[in-house]
């Protein structure tokens, strides 16, 4: 091995690693800093196609089976189209596996060590959550646009107009950026990409009992009242108005007010998980 | 301003984790450009030292300073002066090389320019320049852990935390981090290492600081430590195994520390201080006493035995694979 001088003052950084003092500084650092490790983890969506393929093909194969292959026996409660109902509920169920995407991800990076290789150098704190957060964020986007895509394929329409959708989709990516805490503070808490995978586990059956597939007004009395508190139902009653699908016509004060909730349920996850996971997150410190 | 005799100074460093007292109040004071080394039983605190010094964990108790800033008070400054190397390679596996180096140059906020100048200089030194555009996934185990000592040096950081750098490395590549390490204190570096292995803290320290039940018990150089647990080492061969309590009965009386049996090898090893009167006293008892001897030797205690001495247990060396009692009762660490 050639043992080249690399710390001759022509090109000797040692001097030249500041450490920011003024909050603007500060700020300068986290968002650079949010916006390199964000790249890292979109680099993987490059980098590694078999990945991504199959995380794309879990959107198509849920707009199969639940279109064509169950969708010919369900109903809609009030009529309408199954499928025009079924994709609002795909969106959200998207969003709602991408915790197990949050957990492992964490878990891995908790795991190997990167996380404590992030924390000894002087970059900012926050940019390792906030880098984190916002490559899910970009994940989700585009998971979204594939589900998009196959839904205009089946047939789906939005009704809405363009603010409506657009607002629609807010809610999703609001919903989202509940579930991101609530993955890094599972994350951080199981340490290892094992555990991580037994967050998978309860997933399904939590968006199964919601008003994704079926309308809850079918369901029997104490599951319909599990399935409307859902968080899930409410941004996936939102959408569905926002888009102008069928199947909003739900009677409970919940299914009346789903907008509000759609808003209130994300905000109430948010406020208790990201303290929880930020006080794991300095928890590394104790 | 001239330039400090000790790089990282420790004084009455505690941490606890929970109930237990992790660390009891380590000092430490390591000399600038050397390589000190943390030896001890899995559980003495040697980790936990160093993520403290790295600012990965904050001190309960006690001051130190690394670099000449304040751990606590100071860390993120801590954090442009080190490089931290876990026990797990941290390079990601999808990025090559080079993208990696750049990666940790952006964190560290240097141009880009100069991050890519930088990723290129230490690519040449670490001697991964040919593989600078391969994924990193593709690169040996030697190669990534080189890879990653060049991502923590990309700062040109006055201060390297190595924790358990070679664990899991055959030996081809343990020499390999070994040159690489050297290298670096050449230009120096001070480097603070933890290890299991005694021949690594032989060959690499300039110092060495024995852990045990989260103190620092004695440190001196390798050479210091090894005269210092007194003398000689006797090592008595006899024609049979049977006679072995009886020869260690023997050896007991002239050494100055309790000797050691090995069965399978038919040998009693124990410290001497007064070479001349053991070996002759020893000869004439086990002929006293019947006891046939194939051979009996003297030379320097190795580290291992020392070690043994300092903290009643013996940590797992490189060649010991072969079923050492004593690691068994331990338990072999997670």
């Amino acid at each position: 091995m050639t043992v080249t001088d690399v710390r001759t003052p022509r090109d000797a950084p040692t001097r030249i690693v500041a450490v920011p003092r003024t909050p603007l500084s500060r700020l300068r650092w986290a968002v650079t800093d949010t916006w390199v490790v964000a790249q890292r983890d979109l680099v993987h969506w490059v980098r590694s196609p078999a990945q991504v393929f199959s995380g794309l093909l879990f959107p198509g194969m849920m707009v199969l089976l639940f279109g064509y292959v169950f969708g010919s026996a369900m109903t809609v409660e009030n009529g309408g189209d199954y499928r025009e109902f079924l994709m609002p509920g795909l969106f959200a169920l998207v969003i709602i596996m991408g915790v197990g995407e949050t957990v492992t991800a964490v878990a891995d990076d908790a795991g190997a060590g990167v996380t404590d290789r992030f924390r000894s150098i002087p970059m900012s704190r926050v940019g390792v959550v906030a880098g984190r957060c916002l490559a899910d964020m970009m994940n989700s986007v585009m998971g979204l646009c594939v589900l998009v895509l196959c839904g205009l394929v089946v047939g789906w329409r939005a009704g809405g107009s363009l603010l409506e959708s657009l607002a629609a989709v807010a809610l999703l990516l609001l919903l989202r950026i509940s579930i991101v805490w609530i993955g890094i503070y599972l994350g951080l808490l199981v340490k290892t990409p094992e555990a991580a995978a037994a967050v998978w586990t309860p997933l399904f059956p939590i968006a199964m009992i919601s008003n994704a597939f079926v309308s809850p007004e079918q369901m029997p009395g104490w599951l319909r009242v599990v399935a409307e508190l859902n968080p899930m139902s409410a941004t996936v009653t939102a959408t569905r108005e926002l888009f102008d699908n069928p199947g909003t016509g739900g009677t409970s004060w919940l299914s009346e007010n789903a907008l509000l909730m759609a808003v209130v349920w994300p905000a109430l996850v948010t406020a208790i998980f990201f303290p929880l996971a930020v006080h794991r997150y300095r928890k590394m410190s104790r | 301003m001239s330039a400090p005799e000790f790089t990282i100074v420790a004084e009455g460093l505690r941490k606890n984790f929970k109930k237990t007292e992790a660390l009891k109040g380590v000092d430490l004071k390591v000399r600038a450009g050397t390589v000190c080394g943390l030896l001890g039983p899995n559980g003495a605190g040697k980790t936990t030292t160093v993520r403290l010094l790295c600012t990965l964990l904050r001190p309960d108790g006690g001051r130190a300073e690394v670099a000449g800033h304040d751990i606590a008070r100071e860390a993120r400054q801590v954090r442009t002066r080190i490089g931290l190397i876990g026990q797990n390679t941290t390079t990601d596996h999808v990025l090559t090389g080079r993208q990696n180096l750049m990666l940790f140059g952006r964190l560290y906020h240097l141009g880009k320019r100069q991050a890519l100048r930088r990723a290129d200089a230490l690519l040449e030194q670490f001697g991964l320049g040919e593989a600078a555009d391969r994924q990193v996934k593709h690169y040996s185990g030697g190669m990534r852990r080189r890879l990653d000592i060049a991502a923590s040096f990309i700062a040109a950081p006055d201060v390297l935390f190595l924790d358990e750098p070679t664990t899991g490395q055959d030996p081809r590549h343990r020499s390999e981090v070994w040159r690489s390490v050297r290298s670096l204190v050449d230009q120096g570096t001070t480097v603070l290492l933890t290890t299991h292995f005694l021949d690594e803290a032989d060959q690499l320290c300039d110092d060495i600081a024995v852990v045990d039940q989260g103190q620092v018990i004695t440190t001196g150089s390798p050479e210091q430590l090894k005269s210092r647990i007194g003398g000689d080492q006797v090592d008595l061969l006899l024609r049979h195994a049977h006679a072995l309590p009886q020869a260690a009965k023997i050896l007991a009386r002239v050494a100055t520390g309790e000797p050691e049996t090995v069965p399978e090898a038919r040998r009693v090893s124990a410290p001497v201080t007064d070479r001349l009167t053991a070996l002759s006293v020893l000869a004439r008892e086990l002929e006293a006493a019947g006891v046939a001897v194939e051979d009996i030797s003297l030379r320097r205690p190795t580290l291992d035995e020392v070690f043994l001495r300092l903290t009643g247990s013996r940590p797992k060396s490189a060649q010991e694979a072969e079923g050492d009692d004593e690691i068994l009762e331990e338990g072999v660490p997670a």
